[in-house]
């Protein structure tokens, strides 16, 4: 059984490939050049890192395949547990950061003369150096002219050595932290105030709420967007929480003030260090531990763009 | 007897012409090309004087292209790894002993026993070649060195009586008189680690003596060892007396230099590059002089500190002629005699036929390091130790000047980086 066709004389004009796929493809296009960039100085950088952390390599000779051989010496390696640690700690204690701002701003959130000379007073510490700020801070921790043993003097307390004591040294570099951090918490809620509807202020205080209560229930969950935000970037700055350890203390006394980026950078790319394998993977746990909040971050605007 | 006498002065005569010839040869022949250098001597003086000496390489070669890129110290050491692997210069700078290793052995630095076996070098470089050779062949040539030891306040030694020790005993009854007027006797900022290095350098080799001491560097005895906790066990002795300035872990070496400027503290142990900033600082020479470090264990040899910086020609170099000519020149007597004077590098000479600048504290330690070192002469704690192995026990050492009683603990952890190490 044959069917014969007659074939169409006049088939409709095929446009291009591209054209039959505008909608779907140009999106892609626009985004390629930021994909390739992400993907080359980000994304394969990654992989090789993880792929590198089961090497012994010192950056000249054969690398020489170990396997989780770094991984297990991490178990062991009492540097690594401080540093673990001490991560832990800036992690908890920068967070401070964000009802210190919060305070400010609501302090400074008010109409009096001069009222944008503080501001930026306030905002100053935020504008310097990191370095600067570290260098400040060890000026002021210094046991032989610091000012912090003349204030304790004062009242009759003291000396005490904050950097040179393993005890306190890490609590010492994230106060040094905090101030600018605060600072720029602080900015952020300011900007978070302006945007606070007068009138649902007003409709609370009809029905008597002031003080905290106000506060707690009317102002904070419109400042929410602020608090997200202010959450973001102390956990980012309390992670990669650098220039400050290096600047202050070079990771001592004996490595008790060192965290994970800072041990990482001693083993693998530091005068005596070149032990890049094992500087990998200190890097690896480090993104294990940023990648449960960045995939926080992200769960949460995921969720907040679908809110809309 | 007069034939002996006349053997000699034609032997003499010979040397004379040899070395005449040796010198005209690298003088006179004229080179062209590149000449690609790499310098970590960032400071201003020893900047202006590398400069100046290479100026002076470009002047007996005016057809010779020099190319010279001067690096941040610090930045030198990591950066050191790249050129060297790609896109080399034809000289660079570095250090002698263990630092050298990783390049050795990593194929990176040209081999250059040629140079060591001519004359001239041969004879008058003598006393740094052990520094400069790794498995019988010598991978560069030193410029400059110098010496350690303890700088101290002389006025305040005049003050109560003390003289420059030699024993242990009375380095310790020193420091106990200078505790007594209410002065620490040493200051030391062990911040960024390597000054307790050198603390321990010298204890571990007055108690134990040098070449236990390069066992040590050499990872061929253990840590725990006993012979290693009576080193501690001295250095406890003068951290119970309270010799040490406190909170020296707060301090970087410059910043403890004030503690000795202000008379709170009599002495230092230091390198002599410490002298220009006690000089700045408004010491004058009557007030500031320099011991050697006392015996300890009776008997032992002493032997010294004297880092040596160093120039190498990389393997990967392009114009290896020119880079050794250049060497040659660096290491000639003339030059050596004047970048280290009082007015560029102010350190000694690594030339035996040059001559120290007329300096107290350059003539003590040349005269220190030719006539009363027998036992040897180390680089540094830094230098003679792996990189890894120095990191950690340099921390550690600095864990014990705090904690003496973490020691134990300190040792079982050296223990285990040693065995790993190694």
């Amino acid at each position: 059984m044959t069917v014969a066709t007659v074939p169409d004389m006049n088939p409709p004009r095929r446009k291009s490939f591209y054209k039959r796929n505008e909608i779907a493809l140009t999106p892609w296009l626009f985004l390629a050049p930021g994909i390739l960039f992400f993907a080359i100085y980000v994304i394969i950088p990654i992989f090789q890192s993880f792929n590198l952390s089961l090497y012994a390599w010192d950056g000249l000779g054969e690398a020489r395949y170990v396997g989780i051989a770094n991984y297990q010496e991490l178990m062991t390696d009492r540097a690594f547990e401080v540093s673990l640690w001490n991560n832990v700690k800036w992690l908890a204690f920068y967070l401070l950061a964000i009802p210190a701002g919060l305070f400010i701003a609501l302090f400074l959130n008010q109409t009096v003369v001069g009222i944008r000379l503080y501001k930026s007073l306030f905002f100053f510490p935020f504008v310097i150096s990191q370095v600067v700020v570290g260098l400040v801070f060890a000026w002021f921790y210094n046991p032989s002219f610091g000012l912090l043993n003349t204030i304790l003097g004062w009242v009759g307390l003291g000396p005490i050595n904050v950097l040179g004591d393993p005890t306190m040294v890490t609590y010492g570099i994230i106060a040094a932290g905090l101030w600018p951090q605060t600072a720029y918490c602080m900015i952020l809620y300011l900007t978070g105030l302006n945007a606070v509807d007068p009138e649902q202020i007003e409709a609370g205080r009809l029905d008597g709420a002031k003080g905290f209560r106000m506060l707690w229930h009317i102002i904070l969950p419109q400042l929410k967007p602020a608090t997200f935000i202010c959450f973001v970037v102390t956990i980012i700055g309390a992670l990669r929480s650098f220039d400050l350890i290096s600047i202050m203390t070079n990771g001592g006394p004996f490595g008790s003030s060192r965290v994970l980026s800072f041990y990482m950078f001693e083993k693998a790319l530091s005068e005596y260090g070149f032990r890049m394998g094992y500087g990998a993977a200190i890097a690896v746990v480090l993104f294990l531990i940023m990648l449960v909040f960045i995939a926080y971050f992200l769960f949460s605007m995921f969720r907040e763009e679908r809110g809309h | 007897m007069h034939s002996m006498l006349k053997a000699s002065i034609a032997a003499l005569a010979t040397t004379a012409v040899l070395t005449g010839g040796a010198l005209a040869d690298g003088h006179g022949e004229k080179l062209s090309g590149d000449l690609k250098i790499f310098l970590d001597t960032s400071n201003p003086a020893p900047r202006a004087t590398m400069e100046d000496m290479i100026a002076r390489f470009g002047e007996m070669h005016p057809d010779l292209n020099i190319e010279t890129t001067i690096i941040d110290r610090e930045a030198y050491k990591t950066q050191i790894r790249n050129f060297l692997t790609a896109n080399s210069p034809d000289v660079a700078t570095w250090y002698a002993a263990n630092r050298m290793t990783p390049y050795v052995s990593a194929g990176l630095f040209e081999d250059v026993s040629d140079l060591w076996a001519e004359e001239d070098i041969a004879t008058n470089l003598a006393s740094t070649k052990g520094a400069m050779t790794i498995d019988g062949k010598q991978w560069g040539v030193p410029y400059t060195y110098y010496q350690w030891g303890v700088y101290y306040r002389e006025d305040i030694f005049n003050e109560l009586g003390l003289e420059e020790p030699t024993t242990w005993e009375q380095e310790k009854a020193n420091c106990q008189a200078i505790l007594d007027s209410g002065r620490k006797c040493y200051t030391i900022g062990s911040k960024f680690l390597w000054t307790a290095g050198g603390w321990f350098d010298y204890l571990n080799m007055r108690t134990n003596g040098f070449d236990f001491h390069m066992e040590l560097a050499r990872g061929e005895v253990p840590w725990t060892d006993d012979r290693v906790r009576a080193t501690f066990a001295n250095w406890r002795e003068l951290i119970d007396m309270g010799a040490f300035i406190d909170d020296h872990q707060s301090y970087s070496w410059q910043e403890a230099l004030p503690f000795m400027v202000r008379g709170e503290a009599a002495a230092y142990l230091m390198g002599n590059f410490s002298v220009p900033h006690f000089r700045e600082a408004g010491l004058t020479d009557d007030q500031l002089d320099f011991y050697q470090f006392p015996a300890i264990t009776e008997g032992l040899e002493l032997a010294e500190n004297a880092p040596t910086d160093t120039f190498h020609i990389p393997a990967n170099a392009e114009n290896k002629d020119n880079a050794r000519a250049f060497l040659r020149f660096v290491v000639s007597a003339d030059n050596q005699t004047l970048i280290n004077n009082g007015e560029n590098l102010g350190q000694l000479p690594v030339n035996a036929s040059s001559s120290v600048d007329n300096d107290e504290f350059l003539n003590q330690g040349f005269e220190m390091l030719s006539s009363n070192s027998p036992g040897g002469v180390a680089q540094f704690f830094d230098r003679d130790f792996p990189a890894e192995m120095a990191a950690e026990a340099m921390q550690g050492l600095q864990e014990f000047m705090v904690f003496p009683d973490n020691l134990d603990d300190i040792l079982t952890r050296l223990e285990s980086v040693r065995a790993r190490v190694y």
